[in-house]
Formats: structure tokens, sequence, C-alpha cells
């Protein structure tokens, strides 16, 4: 039979719901605006905006400005998430190493990271090293806390049996204590990509001669108001793959967990 | 299996009441019971065994005990006696505070289960049980001996599943061929049916009994049910206040008829001493 090949219409249904709200705004939006109920001024319509992604893609200007800000938040992610990581497992499995760190890093996590903006502006002028020390800032923190928490909270009664079994320590580590902490360093993960969107863009929007939140203030400045909107969606998007490739991720990792298991 | 485990045992006759007195009656109950078979047990000594916590009131209180390669020991006692810190004396899950423990019979492995299954839930069934095994030997190897124990407890068809995909009672007995497939010596069992439902339980019980038979490794099981000990056990051991009160063997041939008036009178009599010492 070879309807059998296509998706079921009930399938296609269920994938296409979640995207069901999304386009109604969007349509909703672009009525609005060319009945003239909003001011295009302020508020472009989807079209206006699309043109405007179309425009900007075509100059290369939004590939620059998107590959800019992609590799910053990248790397960011990987110094400060890295870094949070490495003492999270030590802290975790080193009382030593806990009672020597933890005390400062709870103080330092206190400190919202962008109250800093100004001493970072001192120290590094508005060059990449501003932005990647916001953001590994930033990333450092839900990393740490969740990995540690992560490992503190695996099942004592399994690393026993783990012990009993004649598991060697680095054994343990990566059959018991590293899997059991894996869910709650999932959930690290996930806070740490929206911090770093977040902290980027601030830093960028505020301090920078490139990138996507900088294409967003200069298109302020010369009220091109489709580019900011552009901007904004971009961010969304941007937040909407990453979410995505961490389940993905989780998926794959976590197949064991019944709360993780596709439907 | 549970209709196997229920039928009489058809060419038993009851021992009288009088013998049944004195075999109970008779201290010297470190006699091996076991039926003869090759031995792979380990035996046990313990001579002047003390554990306390932390400073406190010994829970364990100068301990004398010797249990014979291939014994089923069952140890029955109310909660906080001091049964279960002495399984994990033994195990060598705790350092005691004074005395010896020796363990004669050779370098095979010691083994527990607990009430609580604690397989890994990111593991499969088949790499759970592949757990038990030491780490040396061919990765094929270690999978067949796996898969043979799984399939000794009836669960070779599960072998790929994750273990938040099985029942209880099946979990219980993954952790039965985790605890059984590196061949151990000694087997101790810590509360391990504590938490199934009755029926499982009573399947789980001649399971337990059918390995012991076949395989001869030392069986120490800690319980709160004696209805299970009297059912199990070649000796049972009442522990109070860390030391022991009541050393009993159970001479009832095997296979044991659930419902036996011997084993029930043997039953009464381990909870007359549990009960009085509450008074």
């Amino acid at each position: 039979m070879p309807a059998l090949a296509l998706p079921s219409p009930e399938a296609a249904a269920r994938r296409l719901a979640p995207w069901l709200l999304p386009a109604v705004i969007l349509v909703g939006w672009q009525i609005a605006g060319s009945a003239g109920l909003v001011s295009t001024r302020l508020m472009p319509a989807p079209l206006d905006v699309a043109a405007a992604g179309w425009r900007m893609a075509e100059t290369g200007e939004l590939w620059t400005n998107l590959g800019v800000s992609f590799l910053r938040a990248a790397s960011g992610f990987l110094i400060g998430g890295g870094i949070g990581f490495a003492l999270g497992l030590a802290n975790g499995l080193s009382r030593l190493s806990d009672r020597l760190t933890d005390t400062t890093v709870q103080m330092i996590r206190n400190i919202p990271h962008l109250s800093l903006i100004p001493l970072v502006i001192l120290w590094f002028g508005i060059g990449e090293e501003a932005k990647l020390f916001l953001v590994a800032l930033g990333v450092f923190f839900p990393i740490y806390a969740n990995t540690l928490h992560g490992i503190r909270s695996v099942d004592p009664q399994l690393v026993e049996m783990g012990r009993i079994y004649g598991m060697s320590r680095p054994e343990l580590f990566w059959r018991v204590v590293l899997p059991g902490a894996l869910p709650s360093i999932f959930v690290g993960l996930r806070y740490a990509l929206g911090i770093m969107w977040l902290t980027l863009i601030v830093a960028e929007t505020i301090s920078a001669s490139s990138g996507l939140g900088y294409m967003a203030m200069q298109a302020r400045e010369f009220m091109l108001v489709d580019v900011v909107v552009l901007a904004i969606l971009i961010y969304a998007l941007l937040g909407k793959v990453a979410d995505l490739l961490t389940r993905r991720l989780e998926r794959a990792c976590l197949a064991w967990n019944p709360a993780y298991r596709s439907a | 299996m549970i209709a196997s485990t229920l039928r009489r045992f058809e060419g038993f006759a009851p021992t009288s009441r009088a013998n049944l007195r004195r075999d109970v009656l008779d201290r010297e109950a470190t006699r091996d019971i076991t039926r003869d078979r090759t031995a792979t047990g380990l035996g046990i000594t313990l001579r002047g065994l003390s554990k306390s916590f932390d400073g406190g009131a010994p829970v364990i209180d100068g301990l004398d005990l010797h249990i014979p390669a291939g014994q089923f020991v069952a140890v029955v006692g109310r909660s906080g006696c001091g049964k279960s810190t002495l399984l994990r004396l033994i195990l060598g899950l705790e350092t005691p505070t004074a005395g010896r423990i020796a363990i004669e019979g050779g370098e095979a492995p010691r083994r527990i289960m607990f009430q609580e299954p604690r397989l890994l839930p990111w593991a499969r069934v088949l790499d759970n049980v592949a757990v038990g095994l030491t780490r040396d030997g061919r990765k094929a190897q270690r999978r067949a001996r796996a898969a043979e124990a799984l399939a000794e407890v009836g669960l070779a068809e599960k072998a790929g599943q994750w273990p938040a995909t099985l029942s209880g009672g099946q979990r219980q007995r993954v952790a039965l061929a985790r605890a059984l497939v590196s061949h151990p010596g000694l087997l101790a069992l810590d509360e391990p049916l504590g938490a199934l439902d009755a029926l499982t339980r009573i399947d789980m019980q001649a399971m337990i009994e059918r390995i012991w038979r076949a395989q001869g490794f030392t069986a120490l099981l800690v319980t709160h049910d004696v209805a299970e000990a009297v059912a199990l056990a070649d000796r049972i051991l009442v522990v109070e206040a860390g030391r022991i009160a009541l050393d009993v063997p159970v001479t009832v041939p095997r296979p044991r008829r659930r419902g036996d008036p011997d084993l029930a009178a043997l039953e009464g009599r381990i909870l007359d001493h549990l009960l009085d010492g509450r008074a």
C-alpha cells in the first residue's frame, strides 16, 4: 500500500500542532499591519521584516554578524561551561576541592554577571575578550551548580553496589557516577544556553562593533525598525535551535530514563 | 511455578513432635547438615566479634559463630537487633570494632543482594548482570555468561531491556542473576524479598532454594519473615541485642511443603522467642 509510505494525517497534525500558534500570530500581525491598525513605523509587518532579512542576506551583512555572534557564543560557552563542568566534577568527587572553592564560587554567583559590564569595558575595552569573559562567566554557574548537584545526588546505594562488585574508582565514575549525574547536567546545559544568548546580546548591544546585537543597535540609530525586529526574531529562532539540539542529545543519552523517552 | 512450589511433597513423613523438640533444643547447631554435593561454599568463623558506631552502645557484642561451607543460614531478629550489621561485617562492608572474621575455603567471590535491586538504570538488563563478573576475559564470553545467569532466573528474553521496564519482582531476579553470575562462594541476602508481594515472594524463595541447591554456595539470609527463614534455611539464628540468642537447626527434609506442621511448630517457637524478648 503506497499510503503507508506517507505519515498518517494524525501524525502530521501532531507534528504541525506546535507551529499553529506562531503561524496564527504571524498572519494576524501581517493583517493588522496591512490594514493600518498598527503603525508600521513602530512595528513593521512580517513581510517587511522578511524583506529586510532578504536584503541583508544578499549583502552578506546578516551572515557576517550571525557568524560573529555564533562564534562568540560558542567559544564563551566552551570556556565557561568547560571550567564549570570540571570544577563541578572536582567538587562533587573531592571533599578537599569542595571545601577550598565552593564558598568562593557561591559568593561570586550572587553577583549578577551583567553588572560587571562597566568593569569589563574598563578592563578589555570593547574587544572580543569582553564578550568571551561575560559569556563564560554567565555560563559557568548553571553548569557548575548542576554538575555538582548531579554528582551529589547519585544514589549512594548504587555507588555502594559498584564498590561491592569490585569496580575501580575510574570504573565507578564512568559506569555509575557520571551516568547518574547526567540528567542534572543536562538541566544545567539548558539553563546555560539561555544565559549564553542573553549575555551575548546584552554585551553586543552595549559595546561591540559587530554581531547581531550591534546590528540591532545600528538599525535603531537609523530608525530601521524592520532590522530591529529581524534581529529579535533571529534570537527566538536561535533559542529554538539550541533547545532542539539539547533535546536530541538528551534523548540519545538518557534513553534509559522513562522521563526522556520519546513517545 | 507457584503450583510447583505449593505442591505437596509426596514422600515426606513428618518427624515426630518429640524428635523435633530434641532437635530444636540441640545447641550443637554448627554441625554440617547440608546435603553432600560438590561444595564450592565458603566457611565462616567469627570470634568475639563486636561493632559499635561512633563509640555508642555495641550493635554486635562479642559474637561467636561458625558457619560451615554450603550451609543455608537464616538470621532473624527484631529490627535494630544488629542482624544487618552482622551481614555487612561478614561481607567486609563494615570493619569490626573488635574480634575476628575468618572466611575459609578459597577465593570465590562474596556477593550480597539487598532489599532494593540496585540495578544501574542506564545499563540494559544483560549489562547489569555482567556487572557481577570480574572485568577480565573476553567481552563476548562475559556476555554469554551473563545471558546464562539471566536464563537461570527465567528472564532470558529481557536481556536487551532497560530496568525501568521491568516489574519489581523481575528487577529483583536480575539482581539475583547479577549476584550469581560469578558463582559466589557466599551469597548474603539482606531482606531481598521484603518489598515483593506474597506470590512473587514464594516464587523467588523457590528460585533461591533451587539455585542454592545447584550451586552449593554458603547462603546467609537476613529476614523479618520467620516463615521464610523456616522454609529455606538449614539453620536459624535469632539475634538479640547483638548476640545470638537462639541457634536452631531445621531438619525438615527438602523440598519443604508450605504449611508443614513441623515447620509451623518451629516458626511458632521462634516467634514466641522473639515476642518474649519484648516483654
